[in-house]
């Protein structure tokens, strides 16, 4: 990929749209202005805008701009382990556009003052949209509601909500969430865990906890709290995400769930799609995350209920930590892994290379599912749910074929969290596009 | 193999019984006039204990020391350790000063696995969290070989808390690597969930396990569990699966009754039962400093490889 | 967990083997050894013999019954693991222990005889003399060995000598005994030609 000059307009030559056929796509004054035909466009091309920088984007695969529902970006209160600005760089070479950023920080995202000032150093930093998640009670401590509505209204346009890394355990107060968010059309997003099965839980409760002699978080403690928010759920006709699914009796209930008809979404994360608890026997800390790894039986039908649409969209869980948070014998570590930069990755090498999904289904499940899910402005939804002429130029590009060993150290996340450190990935991002303006060129950042 | 003794899930037969064949060594050795070798002179074997536990630390202690190693006892307690210096920092500070070995007792499952990738010395699981307690495990092995002549073909029962107990982990892989068919009985709340997975039948019964046991192994049952509601009450506990003298009485004439202690009499075991013929506890004391310096000896004996 | 290893070493290494004491000579040997420990000891009178593993144990029991065909003496036989006193222990991988067995009524006070047999740097039998001292204090301790290949490191020499072998340090001397091999010999098996080098092994002490 050349690039010759700065200009306002792009020319994507020979990009494959979703991985179909080759085509020229001009990118202008924020939207895709024109789809030519492939090869035929060169720099002095008629009908270009003036400055216009012609890529060649040969093989390139061209997707909507990615959309996590699920990121942790650490500030305010743990600015050592990630800032807004670092997780941003990191979501934008991962092909992200926008991300969620999970209220647990210090002070927690509960207050209209919080989530406007996430949402203003999202803007600063200008890797990609940042779209600050709210507290569902006060503190996270699921004792009383936080200001949901004020959250809503604020200039961070609070949609969803969500007490993620503790669960709404009360059946009363999630129930008045839930029917409480309707006035905004905002979603709960639960972090499905019945706290009272999982007390000192350390990993998934089976036969590698058996042998490792660590305390098991059940499949049950997670499938009970889904099972009852998605019976509150369809009670109280409110919408209810269920975050990072994590087993194959989840997916049944919300396979169910959908069945009758009600509100429920829900997401898998990258490392649920990929990796089994039997890495733990090592101890290593990376391995450590809530909900826990699985089996690969649930890793089966996580794949599954993706496929067929049972889990709507991927999000990361990106959940940085500081080196001492992580160096620690096993006990003692902090729960997360790093996402941002091998989602898609990962994605490719556990549903389209295998056949589950297509590049359509990609897009759907990591940009289009997740915009709605989440409550995207009504433009820009429309916008990253198309990369047709007149949409906002909001894409990302990448190259499909080579196959990268992952390098922590290499990574822009302030942390080194990443589960995958070794591991060989198919795929790389090339380009990311927020509405016309370039944020990743040549798989750096601009 | 790089020289670790961090497990008995991953010991193999030919490792176990190396171990055990040169305890067999050790413990002639306690019969010279001489107790002291010279073998391990000039290396240096650090006790890191985050948990209390005198018995096992003094046994280690024992065994480095009857090989002229160097000890240094390194305990929570009292260190920076208490002031949250974490276990990698731990883990230089041991570096810096030459540790050859280090034997790590540690309240978290892994603990040891940890350190092993931290320090260039050997690492010895003397007990990590509810994992396991390798040395534990092999001298129980070793205990049964010296009363029964052999571990192959015993039929060995292990009662009480296996959830939460890292010598029953540690004896279900070295006993049934080494040939035994191990019993577990426990209430069910007090058996991991992938049980079913481990070489062992399960029984809920131990009275119809007793008469057909050469060797039962009590294991401490701690008072919290009760609060955690894993079983009721001390005495009803007490009565399903403790080991008293009318049980006892069940058992063939040449069955061991074993405890890694500390036991809590009357719960688990009845003082009659535990100071019986039968009972090892106290050979098993002396078991632990021969399988302590086998180990030792193997680890540090040589030059660190296999040759 | 490290394994400790049994190795022969001239089984292993490449190279060309010769036969320089047949069984029969073997057997002359013992018999003159066991004569010869009667006269020095005026009749066995006190004497204990401490075999060295692996091969100075069924060396001990020959000589023992020799003498008792001889002189109708009975005389104490076991074995002398000197392993855990040995000072070249981190040269190479763990060394497996052997038995110590020491005959009932000690050493304290008698006639030791330790029998070995191969000696070559002397470091063996240094070693076993340090585990002796921890099970008593002999009134004599003598050496025993079948050959003497040279190349002392140590100022140690052996009382009874079953055969003087001048050898290269590149060779290696291997005893095969029926108890433990099958069948009796001693071999020497020199390094091929060419792989001088590569035979040197400096952790190869005997």
């Amino acid at each position: 990929m050349t690039t010759n000059g700065s200009g306002q307009s792009w020319v994507l030559r020979q990009v494959r749209p979703l991985g179909g056929d080759a085509v020229d796509v001009l990118l202008a004054d924020g939207v895709v202005a024109a789809w030519r035909p492939p090869g035929s466009t060169s720099p002095d091309s008629e009908g270009l805008p003036l400055g216009t920088t012609v890529l060649d984007t040969a093989g390139l695969i061209m997707l909507p701009g990615l959309v996590d529902l699920h990121t942790h970006l650490r500030e305010p209160g743990r600015e050592d382990a990630e800032t807004v600005e670092s997780g941003t760089r990191a979501a934008a070479l991962g092909g992200y556009t926008t991300v969620f950023a999970m209220a647990n920080t210090n002070p927690v995202a509960d207050t209209a003052g919080v989530v406007e000032q996430v949402w203003r150093l999202g803007l600063d930093a200008g890797h990609c949209d940042v779209r600050p998640v709210g507290a569902v009670t006060v503190g996270l401590a699921g004792e009383r509601l936080a200001e949901l509505g004020a959250m809503a209204t604020s200039a961070a346009e609070v949609r969803v909500f969500s007490d993620d890394g503790h669960c709404v355990s009360d059946a009363l107060l999630m129930r008045r969430a839930l029917e409480y968010v309707k006035a905004f059309d905002g979603v709960i997003a639960q972090h499905a865990e019945e706290p009272r099965l999982t007390a000192g839980a350390q990993m998934n409760e089976g036969v590698m906890a058996a042998r490792l002699g660590l305390p098991g978080w059940p499949a049950v403690a997670e499938e009970a709290i889904i099972a009852r928010d998605a019976l509150l759920a369809g009670h109280v006709g409110s919408r209810l995400h269920v975050c990072h699914v994590s087993t194959a009796g989840s997916v049944e209930l919300i396979r169910w769930a959908k069945a009758k008809g009600w509100q429920v979404t829900a997401e898998v994360t990258p490392h649920h799609l990929l990796l089994t608890d039997d890495l733990i026997s090592s101890f290593d800390p990376v391995y450590k995350v809530n909900p826990p790894l699985r089996t690969a039986a649930d890793v089966a039908a996580l794949r599954a209920g993706l496929a067929d649409g049972t889990i709507d969209c991927v999000a990361t869980d990106h959940a940085p930590h500081a080196l001492e948070d992580k160096e620690t014998e096993w006990a003692a570590a902090r729960p997360g892994m790093l996402g941002l930069q091998t989602a898609l990755s990962v994605v490719m090498e556990t549903m389209l290379i295998p056949g589950h999904l297509d590049w359509a289904g990609v897009a759907d499940r990591m940009a289009l599912a997740p915009a709605r899910i989440g409550g995207l402005p009504r433009p820009a939804a429309e916008g990253w749910s198309s990369i047709a002429v007149g949409a906002p130029a909001t894409v990302t590009l990448l190259d499909p074929s080579p196959w990268r060993v992952v390098e922590a150290d290499t990574l822009a996340s302030r942390s080194r969290n990443t589960p995958y450190a070794g591991r060989s990935l198919p795929g790389a991002i090339r380009a990311t596009f927020l509405r016309g303006r370039p944020t990743v060129l040549d798989g750096k950042v601009v | 193999m790089k020289g670790h003794l961090l497990s008995t899930e991953d010991l193999s037969r030919d490792d176990a019984l190396v171990v055990l064949d040169t305890a067999e060594r050790m413990a002639r050795v306690a019969e010279a006039s001489v107790r002291k070798l010279p073998t391990l002179r000039g290396r240096t074997v650090v006790n890191l204990f985050f948990e209390d536990s005198t018995r096992t630390r003094t046994s280690f202690e024992v065994a480095a020391k009857r090989l002229s190693a160097d000890v240094i006892n390194f305990s929570a307690r009292g260190s920076s350790v208490s002031k949250g210096e974490s276990l990698k920092d731990t883990a230089q500070t041991l570096e810096a000063m030459g540790a050859d070995a280090v034997v790590c007792r540690h309240p978290a499952s892994g603990a040891p696995h940890r350190l092993a990738t931290w320090v260039r010395g050997s690492v010895v699981n003397a007990g990590d969290g509810t994992h396991e307690h390798p040395t534990q495990a092999l001298l129980d092995a070793f205990t049964m070989r010296r009363r029964l002549g052999r571990v192959d073909g015993l039929a060995v029962t292990i009662v009480g808390d296996v959830l939460h107990s890292r010598v029953a982990r540690s004896n279900v892989w070295l006993l049934t690597t080494l040939g035994a068919s191990v019993t577990v009985v426990a209430p069910p709340t007090l058996l991991p969930l992938g049980v079913s997975s481990w070489p062992v039948e399960v029984s809920y019964d131990l009275d119809a396990v007793l008469p057909k046991s050469d060797v039962v192994m009590m294991l401490r049952v701690q008072r919290e569990r009760m609060s955690a509601a894993f079983f009721p009450t001390e005495r009803e506990y007490s009565r399903r699966y403790g080991l008293d003298v009318d049980r006892a009485a069940t058992l063939p004439e040449h069955a061991l009754v074993m405890h890694p202690g500390p036991m809590v009499r009357g719960m688990e075991i009845a003082s009659a039962v535990a100071d019986s013929a039968r009972s090892t506890v106290v050979e098993q004391v002396a078991n632990g400093v021969s399988v302590r310096m086998a180990v030792l000896y193997l680890l540090l004996g040589g030059s660190g490889e296999v040759s | 967990m490290a394994s400790a290893a049994a190795s022969d070493p001239a089984s292993r290494r490449p190279g060309i083997a010769r036969t320089v004491l047949s069984a029969d000579d073997i057997t002359r040997i013992v018999s003159r050894m066991a004569h010869q420990i009667l006269e020095k000891t005026s009749g066995g009178a006190g004497v204990v013999l401490l075999g060295v593993p692996t091969r100075g144990v069924p060396l001990a029991h020959r000589l023992a019954q020799r003498v008792h065909a001889v002189e109708g003496v009975d005389l104490p036989v076991g074995s002398l693991d000197p392993t855990m006193y040995r000072d070249d222990l981190r040269l190479r991988g763990v060394r497996p222990l052997e038995v110590t067995e020491i005959p009932d009524g000690g050493v304290d006070g008698r006639v030791v005889i330790l029998v070995d047999d191969v000696l070559y740097s002397g470091r063996t039998v240094r070693a076993a003399l340090d585990a002796l001292a921890a099970y008593g204090r002999p009134r004599t301790v003598q050496l025993a060995v079948l050959v003497d290949r040279g190349h002392r490191e140590l100022p140690i020499r052996a009382d009874y000598v079953g055969k003087n072998m001048p050898t290269s340090r590149r060779a290696s001397v291997a005893v095969r005994l029926r108890e433990i091999d099958g069948a009796d010999g001693v071999l020497i098996v020199s390094p091929e030609a060419g792989l001088t080098g590569a035979a040197a092994d400096p952790g190869e002490l005997p």
